[in-house]
């Protein structure tokens, strides 16, 4: 017998193996649904997948009777748009700020000790000062993710820009380069898929801040909307929307590791599977 | 013109000595070969001559200019790590040595530029014998073609000096001879001065016209950063020479410099 980390599944067994506990799962909550159901009709806490089937068709095609929006369309839109400008800007920041204090030791020296403290603040402890400062509006919301995102971002980055060894930044110079061009062409390329990597680890944090701002003040987005049903135990709204932000986390993390691997596929020669 | 002088020279880490009153002169065209123990500051002299590390105390010059503090394109580098760009081809590496030192913002050439720049990468991975692996990147190439670009990429600049920090360490026998092969033809062919600091003997005489050893010739047990290292033996090997017996000693720097 083979130790067990010598067993490597094959192709088929590997998709049989990635699918079971998801069957199992829903196999879980489909009987448990159907238990409560028995015992009582009008149970509301785990309601069966066909009736969540109908709430989701009617929300995602059927005009709200009060605004005339689609709900979940407008509540995807709203969301998305403060979540794509969140972790846009967090990246910018985190990238520029990243290489600035990696290749630039003056940099690190008045930089790097205020971005460890900053990281270090609990981005939901000064949510309220955040409503206070920029308003209830769409500007508090993306400035919580930045806040709560930019900081790892920056950090990793220097990190990773700091790893690079010191014979690369030599060589570069013997060729002629100056700070800048050593920048353009060494440091910030060989940052980039970092720089995916670590957006992609914080697209889970991103989305942690933004459900919560909207849960706490917003008119509109997934959050939001999951903290307005809530009052009325819908679990067959609530159920499919953390289903559909899942499912939204899930493609941005897939196409960013896509991405990754196809833009520079030199970064993952030695990626073992 | 590339004669390089070095003028009492001291090293200190600290209250650690590690090259102490150290005087030299390199002339141009010579194919400086470094021995020595491990520790005894032989790279921390090639780093100096690089610009990367400064002089405690004394003076480099290049053509009796003083040399710069920080690495510039009149000195080019081959390490024996580390010495390429992971992230660009074989053709994109040698094309960055143009690329980063002429186009000041954006670091790139475009058009003609560009073409001319290719054109030149081209014959240099030719003479490296990278040509079929042009398209690849590093992480493709064997030790020694890593090493053959790494050479192809400092003499795109056509530095006066070429720095080479145990080039060839990492390589088995074979390999190794072959850079010897690649190397010899081409310093003879550039003219440059080179200074290898190296570990293998055989290579130190068979490729340098001189070899230097460092070492520590005093040594305090109690306090063992005390002496630093000084040149044990400077053997000249070129033709018209003395036959270098271990254990000749060229006069000091300042007597030939009255001579």
């Amino acid at each position: 017998m083979r130790r067990a980390m010598n067993i490597r599944p094959g192709g088929g067994a590997r998709v049989l193996l990635a699918l079971m506990p998801f069957l199992l799962l829903a196999l879980v909550y489909v009987f448990g649904s159907a238990e409560r159901r028995a015992a009582n009709p009008n149970d509301k806490l785990l309601p069966p997948i066909s009736e969540m089937a109908d709430t989701t068709a009617r929300m995602a095609t059927e005009p709200d009777r009060r605004s005339g929006e689609i709900v979940l369309v407008s509540d995807t839109v709203a969301s998305l748009q403060r979540l794509a400008l969140g972790l846009g800007l967090a990246t910018l920041i985190g990238l520029t700020l990243g290489v600035a204090l990696g290749v630039l030791p003056a940099a690190n020296a008045m930089g790097g000790p205020l971005v460890a403290v900053i990281s270090m603040i609990p981005p939901m402890a000064i949510l309220p000062i955040l409503f206070i400062v920029f308003g209830l509006g769409e500007m508090s919301k993306v400035v919580l993710i930045v806040i709560g995102v930019a900081p790892p971002i920056v950090r990793d980055i220097a990190m990773t820009v700091q790893a690079i060894p010191v014979e690369q930044l030599v060589k570069a110079q013997t060729l002629g380069a100056s700070t800048w061009t050593t920048v353009l062409r060494v440091a910030l390329p060989q940052a980039l898929p970092r720089l995916i990597e670590t957006v992609r680890l914080q697209i889970g944090p991103a989305f942690l801040f933004l459900i919560a701002a909207e849960a706490i003040a917003a008119d509109s987005g997934l959050g939001y909307r999951i903290f307005l049903v809530r009052r009325y135990l819908a679990m067959d709204v609530i159920l499919p929307y953390v289903a559909w932000i899942t499912l939204l986390a899930f493609l941005m993390d897939f196409a960013l590791a896509k991405l990754a691997r196809g833009a520079f596929p030199w970064a993952y020669v030695g990626e073992r599977r | 013109m590339s004669a390089i002088s070095v003028r009492d020279v001291w090293v200190e880490f600290g209250d650690q000595i590690v090259i102490e009153n150290l005087n030299l002169d390199i002339a141009s065209g010579s194919f400086v070969s470094v021995v020595g123990p491990s520790g005894c500051g032989k790279s921390t002299f090639l780093r100096l001559v690089l610009g990367q590390d400064r002089p405690t105390r004394g003076s480099l010059t290049l053509d009796g200019q003083p040399l710069r503090d920080e690495p510039d394109a009149d000195r080019g580098v081959v390490f024996q790590r580390y010495s390429v760009f992971p992230h660009l081809t074989v053709l994109g590496n040698v094309l960055a040595a143009y690329e980063l030192g002429e186009s000041r913002f954006a670091a790139r050439l475009f058009g003609a530029k560009r073409r001319a720049a290719i054109e030149k990468a081209d014959d240099l991975i030719t003479a490296v014998g990278l040509a079929p692996h042009r398209t690849k990147y590093p992480s493709a190439l064997s030790g020694g073609m890593q090493q053959r670009l790494a050479i192809a990429q400092a003499l795109a600049k056509d530095p006066k000096v070429l720095l080479l920090d145990e080039p060839f360490g990492a390589l088995d026998p074979g390999t190794r001879a072959q850079m010897h092969a690649l190397l010899k033809p081409l310093w003879a062919r550039l003219g440059m001065t080179v200074i290898m600091v190296t570990h293998d003997l055989k290579e130190a005489f068979g490729l340098g016209t001189r070899v230097i050893a460092f070492d520590k010739t005093r040594h305090d047990p109690q306090a063992p950063g005390r002496f630093g290292a000084k040149i044990t033996y400077d053997l000249d090997l070129t033709r018209d020479s003395p036959v270098p017996v271990l254990g000749f000693l060229k006069p000091p720097a300042e007597t030939m410099a009255a001579q």
